[in-house]
């Protein structure tokens, strides 16, 4: 029985996590003696997806789709796995794939892991770690059930390169009508999102006030990076509820999180702890943060900042 | 039939001062919300285990209402409150998450349901829940995104697929008008509107209301919690589909490199040539 993975994109392009997924799926593929097929929906060219170890893709094509509902790709998804056979689906941890994973889940009987952080340690019972109390602690967790739905955590697993002939086919669908219609969507333009971005900047209350937050937004554009904030900088309207980061807020797994004038809070701590550099600026040495990060920088914010960013864009013209 | 009285009220423009009233007093007695309750660690517990790292231990831990449901709940008052709502508290858990209920009847539920078993898995949860409500319908059933102890983000969704009824999640807002649903999702990168209807289950988090609408029980509504039901009912005949077999805790981090806040340069240097992150 073949694993499958959806695969998720955005304006016909494969999103970046899509290339973990196909990572993780094809080495989970080869530990259960099988192939790696992945599920993409208005995609026209996943031959990429090969250079991951993907040997076939299933390329749905229906304008209807191009709204994402969840209902109706949790269906979708359903008849691939009815045509394919497979017991192993991988889905990311994007909004979009926690979203549907329940309901297909309920639609195909299938146990539904999510956090997952490895591949399998045993495959009888299929037994994969993952993270709990908000990356608190980790478990080993199986499933009982015969058809199993691994939820990959972002930036978990990485990239592994394994080119291999992929063999692209038009896969048909029936489309279930939800009940449900999208009224309108509002999507920050021009900006990275905190999901899908290789680099964080937060920042905290040491900013002392909204006024500042151009320092902040100058070394995110910099370095190409999502901007966040702690609880109470967006609980004080200084910044969205979309930019709070934390055990409330979004969760963070990035390669780089610079915290700045953020005091490092356990609800903080535990939300970002997945993320794998952390860096700190705070003018408090004792600030518990620094127990978090692996740099530091005791300084002031608005000295340090400022500064950092001229540095960093001599480095970025240097190394472009 | 709520719709078929309203629909012959409003074919009678004589009385539409009636139907105004009467759309009150129905919908009082008729919009009937389901909030689940997790029953979780506070946020600022320490996470240890115990028999072997098989299981968390609950020593010295404070349990309070998962965050997400609570702003769940807070929005289920504001329906009770300005358009007439009955609020029923589910739980799944053992006889330890009552207080948990309690409180949830203080800030100002009707109603408590406790299914009596542990709640082994997500699964599990969502399918006692479904079942209950399989028996005792209901307009809207508020979820949390997820429970901040287990992190399944499953329980919502699954009762959807079960019960085959409309779901959104990452709710951060919901608007009622009769059976007609306004609601925001949070999207990665921003926020989507959504129009559907009733019957309906969503799962919350904040924005749903802010956190400065959030209640602090008062003394009033302990009293009168006391008074107010919470039924214990036997488990439904399902088994869980996972098994969390052992917990582990975090290594111990490295202790933290030190940058001189005057040695920029450095910062970059490490950052580049150690960490690989630039
Ligand atoms: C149920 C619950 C859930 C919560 N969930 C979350 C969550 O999801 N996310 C979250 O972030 N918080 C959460 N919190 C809040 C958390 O406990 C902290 O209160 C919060 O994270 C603190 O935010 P902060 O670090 O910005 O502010 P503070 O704790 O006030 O820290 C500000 C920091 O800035 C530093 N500073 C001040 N001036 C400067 C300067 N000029 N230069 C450099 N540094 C400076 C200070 O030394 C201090 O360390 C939650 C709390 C509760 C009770």
């Amino acid at each position: 029985m073949p694993v499958i993975t959806y695969i998720e994109s955005s304006n016909g392009k494969i999103k970046k996590n899509g290339f973990e997924l196909a990572s993780y799926s094809s080495e989970l593929a080869k530990l259960l003696n099988t192939t790696a097929i992945a599920l993409t929906v208005n995609v026209s060219d996943c031959s990429e997806l090969g250079n991951y170890g993907i040997s076939k893709a299933l390329k749905i094509s229906d304008d209807s789709l191009n709204e994402f509902n969840a209902s109706t790709y949790a269906d979708i998804i359903t008849q691939a796995v009815n045509k394919t056979g497979a017991n192993t689906i991988v889905v990311s941890s994007s909004l979009d794939s926690k979203y549907l994973a329940p309901i297909l889940s309920a639609n195909i009987e299938a146990a539904y892991i999510n956090n997952v952080i490895s591949l399998p340690s045993n495959l009888d019972p299929f037994t994969v770690k993952r993270t709990a109390f908000t990356n608190k602690a980790f478990s080993d967790t199986s499933s009982n059930s015969e058809k199993v739905i691994v939820g990959l955590s972002n930036n978990s697993f990485g990239l592994i390169e394994n080119s291999i002939p992929i063999d692209e086919e038009i896969f048909e669908v029936s489309i279930s009508n939800s009940n449900l219609s999208v009224e309108s969507s509002e999507k920050v333009s021009g900006k990275i999102s905190i999901a899908d971005a290789d680099i964080v900047v937060s920042a905290g209350r040491g900013m002392k006030g909204p006024e500042n937050w151009n320092l902040i937004e100058d070394l995110a554009d910099t370095l190409g990076a999502a901007t966040a904030c702690s609880k109470p900088v967006s609980d004080m309207g200084w910044r969205p509820h979309s930019e709070h980061v934390g055990q409330t807020g979004k969760p963070v797994a990035t390669n780089l999180y610079i915290a700045i004038g953020i005091s490092g809070a356990i609800q903080h701590l535990a939300g970002i702890n997945s993320s794998k550099i952390k860096v700190v600026i705070n003018s408090d040495p004792e600030a518990p943060f620094f127990k978090a990060a692996d740099y530091g920088i005791v300084g002031d914010a608005f000295d340090v900042v400022p500064r950092l960013n001229e540095k960093l864009k001599e480095f970025k013209a240097q190394n472009s | 039939m709520f719709l078929f009285l309203k629909k012959i009220l409003c074919t009678h423009s004589i009385f539409i001062n009636f139907t105004y009233i009467w759309r009150n007093i129905i919908t009082q007695v008729f919009m009937k919300v389901l909030v689940c309750i997790s029953h979780v660690p506070d946020t600022t517990s320490k996470i240890n285990f115990i028999e072997d790292d098989t299981k968390f231990d609950v020593q010295g831990v404070q349990f309070v209402i998962n965050p997400n449901d609570e702003f769940g709940l807070t929005r289920a008052m504001w329906l009770k409150e300005k358009q007439g709502a009955s609020i029923d508290v589910i739980n799944v858990g053992n006889q330890s998450s009552e207080p948990t209920l309690r409180k949830a009847l203080a800030i100002g539920a009707d109603r408590a349901i406790r299914i009596n078993s542990d709640p082994n898995d997500g699964f599990f949860v969502a399918k006692q829940i479904s079942e209950y409500i399989k028996n005792n319908t209901y307009d809207l059933i508020i979820a949390g995104r997820e429970s901040i102890d287990y992190n399944g983000a499953m329980v919502p969704g699954l009762i959807a697929g079960f019960l085959n009824i409309n779901y959104v999640t990452n709710c951060i807002k919901l608007e009622i008008d009769n059976e007609n649903v306004l609601l925001d999702r949070e999207i990665d990168g921003g926020k989507e509107t959504l129009k559907g209807k009733l019957p309906l289950i969503i799962g919350g988090q904040k924005g749903l209301v802010e956190e400065s609408d959030l209640r602090i029980p008062n003394m009033r509504g302990i009293m009168q919690a006391r008074q107010k039901p919470l039924e214990v009912i036997e488990p439904y005949d399902f088994n869980s589909n996972t098994e969390t077999l052992k917990f582990q805790k975090p290594l111990p981090k490295q202790a933290v490199k030190l940058v001189d806040s005057e040695n920029l340069d450095e910062l970059i240097n490490l950052l580049h040539n150690e960490a690989k992150v630039l």
